[in-house]
């Protein structure tokens, strides 16, 4: 890493990047908190884990300006562990994901995101705002007319003040207007002190409190396989919109060992597992972040505040959180997705709302990405799959017919290349010229087989031509594409 | 001699490094292009909201602002790049300089002045003298980068106008690799035909005496007009003053010797100077 990287990534931009930092973890305080409830665990669970996952990705991370902390979909993992096996195992679990995390990172598995496609990704996207969304609900439910008239004020004064200034974040004053209002009025609502303990120190490094053994292990290893494999998806792609954002590169595979640290460490200082935020990275570059700096600026602030001001964060009403997550969650939410559903390819709509419906069903994002990438390869194949073409002659005499087979021969076409032979008819002679097909897998030539051997029952001789080109193709050493007029090959 | 590159942009003393260039160009009789590099800054944030608000599609709209803001504000950077070359042309052909070229390129200024070094002997480079403290931090900084990573030669031109230099000064530390290639400085087509002042900062001991003979003798043997002059100090301070004494003159560092090690003290040495004062500097190579 050179002094000039370095510099780059920190320095370049102080101002913007102090100034962010501090909108953004204006704006985590609230989300750490909520996260924490949805998680089941005290308030100050994710607020440390916040902290602490800021500031190491600071330094750990691989995408500069990405904002990281605790996260709606990683708490959404979380519940049942918390539930059935208490708060102890849950430590240990987020200490575990992280060494997954670094795993994976080690491994460059970041690269398996291209498998990750475009319509995945948005209903990973929608799926998170609409549980986030979701979570909410509980404090809005069998509560009095008083809790939805702050929601609506506090709802108000987010979207309506960046009309009126744009110089503080709509959110804090929501938080600070609320809280006074409830505080004036003595209200009897919900505050963020009824939910829970907060922090009333800085963390401290503890050691999770459960037996070493692989009963342990059994019980945690599930759910860190699914919050690391959750955790490394949003943030690939929080990574690759703020790249795209900001028209930078990122190290991926720096991100997911990051990513990696940062749980471990948050593990042994009793916080919650998290990962990259889309809204908040998105408010973060909108604030005018861009380098490592905004990101360390966001945990500080955010400790400081909570540490020092604990008394009062504990006196803010749900409501004015409420407020704020449901900001994110319509922040988050791809409004442009469902306006284009009709315009897209119906394949691609169709793996969007699975994605969708079956995170949303299980409260899992990792089988909703799991469903929606499968499907997308079940489109693709059966898509190339009718990029073959069958065509027949028959020999002056009538005794000889040649089938030349083109294109791709693969486990979803090789049902359509059995089928385009006609193995009623006599006839003394055929050929069968696959030079222009290629043959990507053994069930291509296993169908081939099968298409001979039918004709040689019936008393057909056979031949077939050009075997060699079309399954070159097969030969998992090929790596043609590799090679000048790789593609032009491909196409002969 | 293949090419002379010539980087130049709009806030330093361009119309010095144009003028020197095209002094170059003519000296050396080799083409002459001019190198402007249009720089985008995505690690500096360009708008900043402190609303911290998304509203509905908030990834999208953030991201037409942005891409928005960076188009106009490229375009702009497009059309003043090139007024800026077409400027240098037309400044460097009333100067006589002929063979004349000039490139617009994308991209970070010192990897892309890196990038070039296969085309080009000569780099001629100007200094932020005028600018702001830090954006002139910077520039040395770049300037110092491209000086060290480069194996051309450079011609440095710190002061605001150019003057044709009537005479060369050339840093001399007494070794004997110094003293070898001075001989090959003095047939150098730049300078070739130029006075020769060797200058050496050192104190008054017999040994640098005999050195100095030296360097003279080496310098006649060469055909050269050779003066010397020693002075006891620092380097980046007495060789200045030297320089402006003989005005006008061109200082003429050799980064002699490869060694990383070397080369690197001796851009240390060089940059310093260069921050320092405002004589013209050849580094040969």
């Amino acid at each position: 890493m050179s002094s000039s990287t370095l510099r780059r990534d920190w320095l370049s931009n102080v101002r913007g990047d102090l100034l962010a930092g501090l909108v953004v973890a204006l704006a985590l305080i609230p989300e750490a908190i909520a996260f924490s409830i949805i998680a089941g665990v005290d308030p100050k669970v994710g607020l440390y884990a916040s902290f602490s996952i800021a500031v190491i990705l600071a330094f750990t991370g691989g995408r500069p300006g990405m904002i990281s902390a605790a996260t709606g979909a990683m708490a959404l993992v979380m519940v049942l562990l918390v539930k059935e096996h208490g708060m102890q195992y849950l430590l240990a679990a987020t200490v575990l994901t992280g060494v997954l995390q670094i795993m994976a990172g080690l491994l460059r598995l970041g690269a398996l995101m291209r498998f990750v496609s475009r319509s995945v990704i948005t209903g990973f996207v929608n799926a998170l705002a609409i549980l986030i969304f979701m979570a909410q609900l509980p404090e809005l439910t069998n509560v009095s007319w008083v809790v939805y008239a702050m929601t609506a004020a506090g709802l108000a004064i987010i979207y309506g003040l960046p009309y009126i200034t744009r110089a503080v974040p709509s959110p804090l004053v929501t938080i600070v207007v609320l809280t006074g209002v409830s505080l004036a009025l003595g209200l009897d609502i919900r505050t963020v002190g009824d939910m829970g303990q907060l922090p009333d120190s800085l963390p401290v490094f503890l050691l999770p409190d459960v037996p070493l053994n692989w009963q342990t292990l059994a019980i945690i290893a599930p759910y860190s396989v699914t919050l690391a494999v959750v955790g490394l998806l949003e943030s690939m792609m929080t990574a690759a919109i703020v790249d795209e954002l900001t028209d930078t590169p990122s190290d991926k595979n720096r991100e997911c060992v990051g990513q990696g640290v940062a749980n471990i460490a948050t593990g042994f200082i009793g916080g919650m597992a998290g990962c990259a935020m889309i809204g908040q990275s998105v408010i973060n570059v909108k604030s005018g972040g861009r380098g490592r700096l905004s990101t360390l600026v966001a945990g500080l602030f955010l400790l400081i505040l909570v540490v020092f001001l604990g008394e009062w964060v504990a006196k803010i009403p749900m409501a004015a959180l409420v407020a704020v997550m449901i900001m994110v969650s319509i922040g988050t939410f791809s409004w442009d997705s469902v306006r284009k559903l009709r315009e897209h390819p119906p394949s691609s709509s169709i793996v969007m709302i699975a994605t969708v419906a079956v995170t949303v069903a299980t409260h899992d994002l990792a089988k909703g990405v799991f469903v929606g990438v499968l499907l997308s390869g079940i489109f693709f194949a059966h898509k190339v799959g009718r990029v073959l073409r069958v065509d027949r002659r028959l020999s002056d005499d009538g005794r000889m017919r040649t089938y030349g087979v083109a294109g791709q021969v693969f486990f979803a076409s090789a049902e359509t290349l059995v089928n385009a032979f006609d193995f009623k008819e006599v006839i003394d002679r055929v050929v069968i010229d696959v030079s222009a097909a290629h043959f990507w897998d053994i069930t291509a030539v296993s169908a081939l087989d099968k298409v001979v051997l039918k004709f040689k029952r019936e008393g057909t001789e056979v031949d077939v031509i050009g075997l060699n080109e079309a399954s070159a193709t097969m030969v998992d050493r090929f790596a043609v594409h590799d090679k000048p007029g790789a593609v032009e090959q491909l196409m002969h | 001699m293949n090419k002379i590159l010539a980087c130049i942009d709009t806030r330093g003393n361009t119309d010095a490094v144009i003028d020197w260039a095209a002094w170059a160009s003519t000296r050396l009789g080799c083409p002459l292009e001019f190198l402007h590099v249009l720089e985008r800054h995505p690690e500096v944030a360009a708008v900043a909201d402190f609303s911290g608000a998304i509203g509905v599609d908030a990834q999208e709209s953030l991201l037409k602002e942005l891409s928005e803001k960076d188009e106009q504000h490229s375009l702009a950077m497009r059309a003043a790049g090139r007024e800026l070359l077409s400027h240098a042309r037309s400044r460097a052909a009333a100067a006589g300089a002929c063979h004349l070229d000039a490139r617009l390129r994308h991209g970070d200024f010192v990897n892309t002045a890196i990038e070039l070094q296969g085309e080009s002997d000569l780099y001629v480079l100007g200094e932020h003298r005028p600018a702001a403290a830090q954006a002139r931090i910077r520039a040395e900084h770049d300037l110092e980068r491209v000086i060290r990573a480069v194996s051309s030669s450079v011609l440095v031109a710190t002061s605001e106008a150019f003057i044709a230099p009537q005479r060369v000064v050339v840093a001399f530390d007494g070794s004997p690799g110094a003293r070898k290639a001075l001989a090959r400085l003095a047939q150098h087509p730049l300078v070739a035909g130029l006075p020769v002042l060797v200058a050496m900062v050192a104190p008054d001991t017999a040994l640098a005496r005999q050195q100095l003979e030296d360097a003279q003798n080496v310098l006649r043997a060469a055909g050269a007009v050779a003066q010397i002059e020693r002075v006891a100090g620092e380097p980046q301070q007495v060789l200045p003053e030297i320089v402006k004494r003989h005005a006008p003159a061109l200082l003429v560092m050799g980064a002699f010797g490869h060694s990383r090690l070397r080369r690197w003290l001796v851009g240390s040495t060089t940059s310093r100077l260069l921050r320092l004062s405002d004589v013209p500097v050849l580094i040969l190579r």
